[in-house]
């Protein structure tokens, strides 16, 4: 076996993304310490170096910090909401008593699989202030008609309920599998312990399960710092810019205003955010774990 | 009385998990204003298929089906070729630095695919690229992600079964034909549906690289309609109906390979 072979197998994919990814990553580095606008789209020649400045008038300009805040509204509380309704699935239908745990199990993944874009709109229709399933079923209790997505309070919030809806079944399936692997005897040996239900959920089923909610919780979070779509669709950032999230700032700024410099730097502090989380997060979880 | 708890809950989650999609079904089949009522109405007076003429013929979503069909196709089609080569040789090639490369390869996965976006658009542009199909394709061609999966699964194959090929004489690519590739087939389904699924969906991606109308793909059509029909929910919902029933069908039937690499993708150390 010769290596000569091994690099025909390996090169092409290995130059594909060299060109589409790591090369583009290192550009937009570059690119966010340039002036790169609609001047220098149309001509090169018109590109300036202009240092930190994209940054430093980043840290000056209102409505980034407005779209940093709320993205990490969104990432603060739905993270944990979404988790929290994907171990609740799971437990459920890692329950010995479910009945017909394939049906539901395919049930709770189908709003996955969705295009975000189809599913946004149909939430557009549920969360409409007149005529909308989720008004008229609150209405039931007594609660009234509320503006899901045109009141500045609970546009968000509106967004972060979506999510978790169209979320949840991803990372159920992970903690169904790990559910599945914790041996059986503990929950054996704590039952002859006196543990209850809710006992041997926090002393086997938590612990044991430890490993799998850090990484799940750090790919939501990846997934959620990445806000775009849903605030496109449904509130085109509003109302008073609400849901103006980073990357729907740097969409604007790129291809709509095609402040291409700024917009690169605004990727780059958002990368830079989501590696200081995760970091964090590991750090945690290794002290938790001793 | 534990069993009837249980079993409350875990229909009562299905049935929120599936009622927008329910509804959207519905809707889609009820005449044009129907669904502006109070109380919401939660099955057409009678069913029609209006909604989805009207698209067809006013909105031309037809051309917007067959683009999203096509690039979905084609995008896993090459990254099928890209990959599978890949991950093959990274789990049973020898080569100078592999281990060094595929630990660069898994540290770039915390890389968000939205920082390359700016300057690939404007490679693509100096390629003339942009606002062509081949702009959406090129990010498929091949993934870490694509390569990774590949690379769990070919670990498993025995090397004394490729060793004995080489013994008889077959060549490299004999062998990753007429051997490994048989044994791949499961985790190429997988892949497949992964790629295929994240194209279908995709829509920023889209929406940046593509200007013209006639282009455009399911998610980016729906979303820039949408815009336009604000209020019309019955021919929204026929829209969404046809972006989201070919997926789920899909997924439906291959549910199976695709909650394996879910599963292989989600551990990724």
């Amino acid at each position: 076996m010769n290596g000569r072979a091994a690099w025909c197998f390996v090169a092409p994919a290995l130059l594909a993304i060299l060109v589409f990814f790591f090369l583009p990553v290192a550009a937009a580095l570059a690119m966010s310490l340039t002036d790169f606008d609609i001047y220098a789209l149309a001509d090169i020649a018109n590109l300036r170096f202009v240092g930190l400045r994209n940054y430093i008038e980043l840290l000056q300009t209102p409505l980034f910090w407005r779209a940093l805040g709320n993205t990490f509204y969104f990432v603060a509380a739905g993270v944990p909401l979404s988790i929290a309704a994907s171990l609740g699935a799971a437990l459920l239908l890692n329950s010995r008593v479910t009945w017909l745990k394939g049906l539901f199990r395919t049930a709770y993944f189908a709003p996955v699989v969705t295009s975000l874009v189809a599913v946004a709109v149909i939430w557009r229709y549920v969360l409409h202030t007149r005529y909308g399933m989720l008004n008229y079923a609150l209405s039931w209790f007594g609660i009234g008609p509320v503006d899901w997505l045109g009141d500045p309070d609970w546009a968000m919030p509106a967004i972060i309920l979506f999510a978790v809806w169209k979320n949840f079944g991803y990372n159920m399936i992970i903690l169904l599998a790990g559910l599945q692997s914790i041996p059986r005897d503990l929950y054996e040996a704590a039952e002859l312990d006196g543990a209850r239900t809710w006992a041997a959920f926090r002393w086997v089923t938590w612990p044991m399960l430890g490993p799998t909610l850090v990484m799940v919780s750090i790919l939501s979070m990846a997934g959620y710092f990445q806000l775009f779509a849903e605030p496109y669709v449904m509130t085109q950032g509003g109302p008073v810019q609400s849901t103006v999230s980073v990357l729907y700032f740097m969409y604007e700024q790129g291809f709509k205003w095609w402040n291409l410099g700024v917009a690169s730097a605004v990727a780059f502090v958002l990368f830079a955010i989501m590696f200081a989380v995760t970091l964090l997060q590991l750090r945690v979880a290794r002290g938790i774990d001793g | 009385m534990r069993k009837i708890l249980v079993n409350g809950a875990v229909l009562l989650a299905g049935l929120l998990a599936v009622f927008p999609l329910a509804w959207m079904v519905s809707v889609s089949l009820m005449r044009p204003g129907e669904a502006s009522a109070f109380p919401p109405p939660l099955l057409p007076a009678q069913a029609t298929l209006a909604n989805y003429r009207a698209l067809f013929a006013h909105a031309g979503i037809g051309r917007y089906v067959f683009n999203s069909a096509l690039l979905s196709t084609g995008a896993t089609v090459l990254s099928l070729m890209f990959n599978v080569s890949a991950g093959y040789a990274f789990a049973k090639l020898r080569f100078r630095g592999r281990e060094r490369i595929f630990r660069t390869l898994l540290g770039a996965l915390v890389i968000p695919a939205q920082v390359a976006m700016l300057p690939l658009f404007l490679l693509l542009k100096y390629l003339g690229l942009v606002n062509t199909y081949g702009a959406v394709l090129v990010p498929a061609l091949a993934s870490v992600f694509g390569i990774f999966l590949v690379r769990q699964y070919a670990l498993t194959i025995p090397d004394a079964l490729l060793e004995a090929a080489r013994m008889d004489g077959a060549g490299e690519w004999r062998i990753f034909r007429s051997i490994v590739l048989p044994l791949l087939t499961p985790i190429l389904v997988t892949l497949a549906i992964f790629t295929f699924l994240g194209t279908w969906n995709d829509f920023m991606w889209p929406l940046i690289v593509l200007t013209d109308q006639e282009l455009y793909t399911l998610p980016v059509a729906l979303a820039s309609l949408s815009r336009e029909h604000v209020q019309d929910s019955e021919l929204m919902m026929a829209g969404a109906v046809l972006t989201i029933v070919p997926v789920l069908l899909l997924f439906l039937g291959l549910q199976r390979y695709y909650i394996q690499g879910l599963l292989v993708g989600s551990v990724k150390g």
